[in-house]
């Protein structure tokens, strides 16, 4: 089954509208490509459409929210995390206000519309805000879930979402899902492949692969970039000796990054980010995007190649 | 104390707070000395025992840098002792050089990074509309400040949604870090500016308090929009040396011999005790 995981944004958005009056909906000219739009039809008094001004939507946001509010912003990744970067710096992190910033549109798979609206750098400039927790779901249950743990979670969060549709891979009720916590889908012991947002199916897919030529993979879902699950990342380099982060993200900063870090100060094994190499994207169809910027599974395999011949 | 005895006691707190820093922004706090006194000793409901009182009208400073002139009113009113005003700036302080709402009680958003206060006054507004409540939300902007874009990202906002809870004022002292605002990037005319955008605009004096509230009472009484009052200032009222020299002490302290000179000349207030 393929979902997008901003339609589950949209759903899972109205149902919280129905149970929490308190929640308040804002986006910047986007809410039929965000999903917001079930929501603002839905209650109209609690939508607030600020037109093409992201850098006001966050503000507004973080002013509701000062007043009791929950507020989710929505608008697409690139504008969200670059456009308001400031804003959500200045009135959103440095606050701590109930501020969500949920974005769609992340990464390449974006597609078409070209390397202006591809965000490949958000995670990255939005995990080294203080006080900032930044989740990036596989799937559109785990959305499901996501946003919901958003709306009951007291402070500011960014959560990154796909335009494209992409495989579901979790069932409603065996996807436990927690902030902070990353989720071992496949167990394995040559090597460990922890993965983000849409990277995770495709992980799964280079694990299957390998499984064929006798080397089994660890597949972890790292949904949360930050707070990172530490314990989890030191686990599973210590248990399987390698590791290779696959992100739909620049390899600067972001997932891989964030792995990365933790493993050089405390478990070092040899390590390779699959992910967006130092450049912008171009305008495309997203499979086709997907092969071009190397976020396949045949790349996984090859990385996960190299980290094992480093490790002899 | 009346109200003209109270604003002069922030200009002596300013002074000290400033020159005890050895850094701070003097100038834009003396400008807005008047303002600021009208705002907290008569114009706002608050009550400073309960900082968080839900009927409380809001203030939202988005000149963040005069966060001394907030301090020594928030002081003042009994929100926190007097004496703590000496320890601006300092390491460990709740007096940040530039206002932090999660650091003291009193202060309803954190500013700093200029044109970001009347969006979040925008929001506060919007949400005394949803739960149907009375409160006002006052905002504080430099003229400076509305070289900004986000001020009329907001400015926009506010009228579209007509936000007749809300007051915005300008403090309006003509001159910003690198010189005088007409030279570095003309703002004028800013009432047109305001009111092209949908607001319904008023000027006052902004040294004379009871100008200052008379124009908030006729604020008040506007429906359906929002208002904006363009209270005309001077950059380091109340001291003669910055007064004739603003540009030297937008982000710069006295040196203890100035502050010397500047209490002399605000000391001729009565009821000042050193």
């Amino acid at each position: 089954m393929m979902q997008a995981t901003r339609d589950a944004y949209g759903k899972t958005l109205l149902e919280l509208g129905k149970q929490n009056p308190n929640i308040v909906v804002l986006d910047a000219d986007l809410s039929a490509s965000t999903k917001t739009a079930s929501f603002a039809k839905a209650f109209p008094e609690r939508f607030f459409d600020m037109g093409v001004a992201e850098q006001d939507m966050i503000g507004t946001a973080a002013g509701l929210a000062a007043s009791g509010k929950i507020a989710f912003a929505s608008t697409f990744a690139v504008f969200g995390s670059g456009r308001a970067w400031d804003q959500i710096r200045m009135v959103v992190a440095y606050t701590r206000l109930n501020v969500k910033v949920v974005v769609t549109h992340g990464g390449i798979t974006t597609g078409e519309d070209g390397a202006s609206h591809q965000a490949n750098e958000d995670i990255a400039i939005m995990r080294a805000l203080p006080n900032m927790t930044v989740v990036v779901p596989a799937d559109a249950v785990e959305t499901g879930k996501v946003i919901r743990a958003a709306a009951e979670f007291n402070g500011p969060m960014y959560v990154r979402l796909s335009r494209a549709m992409t495989p579901v891979i979790y069932k409603e009720e065996s996807c436990d899902f927690k902030i902070g916590r990353g989720i071992v889908l496949r167990e394995g012991k040559n090597v460990a492949i922890i993965a983000c947002g849409i990277m995770v199916g495709v992980a799964l897919e280079a694990a299957d692969k390998l499984a064929a030529e006798k080397i089994t993979c660890r597949v972890v879902d790292l949904h949360t970039i930050k707070p990172i699950d530490k314990e989890l990342i030191i686990k599973c380099a210590e248990e399987t000796g390698a590791v290779v982060t696959a992100e739909e993200h620049s390899i600067i900063g972001g997932l891989g990054g964030a792995v990365a870090e933790v493993l050089v100060e405390n478990a070092v094994v040899p390590m390779a980010r699959v992910g967006v190499r130092d450049t912008f994207g171009e305008s495309g169809k997203p499979e086709d995007l997907l092969v071009k910027y190397g976020l396949t599974s045949g790349e996984i395999v090859t990385a996960v190649k190299n980290v094992l011949a480093r490790k002899k | 104390m009346n109200l003209v005895e109270i604003a002069g006691k922030l200009r002596q707190h300013i002074i000290m707070m400033t020159c005890a820093a050895a850094s701070g922004h003097p100038g834009g706090s003396l400008s807005a000395a008047d303002i600021i006194t009208a705002l907290y000793f008569h114009q706002m409901k608050h009550d400073p025992k309960n900082p968080t009182w839900p009927e409380r009208d809001r203030f939202v400073m988005s000149k963040g840098h005069a966060a001394p002139v907030l301090y020594a009113a928030l002081s003042e009113s009994g929100y926190f002792p007097v004496n703590y005003l000496k320890t601006l700036r300092q390491i460990g302080s709740s007096l940040q050089g530039h206002i932090d709402m999660q650091a003291l009680p009193g202060i309803e958003m954190s500013t700093g990074s200029l044109g970001q206060g009347l969006s979040a006054a925008n929001g506060m507004a919007l949400a005394a509309k949803l739960d149907k409540k009375d409160y006002r939300i006052y905002c504080l902007l430099g003229d400076g400040e509305c070289q900004e874009g986000q001020v009329w990202e907001a400015a926009m906002t506010s009228s579209h949604r007509k936000l007749d809870n809300l007051t915005a004022i300008i403090d309006n002292n003509k001159h910003q870090i690198d010189g005088k605002v007409e030279d570095i990037k003309n703002i004028e005319p800013l009432a047109d500016k305001w009111s092209s955008f949908g607001w319904e605009v008023f000027a006052c004096d902004g040294h004379d308090i009871k100008e200052i509230i008379k124009t908030f009472e006729q604020a008040v009484k506007v429906k359906g929009k929002p208002t904006v009052i363009i209270a005309n200032t001077i950059k380091g009222k109340g001291v003669s040396f910055m007064e004739t020299r603003p540009l030297d002490y937008h982000g710069k302290a006295p040196t203890p011999e100035e502050e010397k000179r500047a209490m002399a000349e605000l000391c001729q207030i009565k009821d000042f005790e050193l």
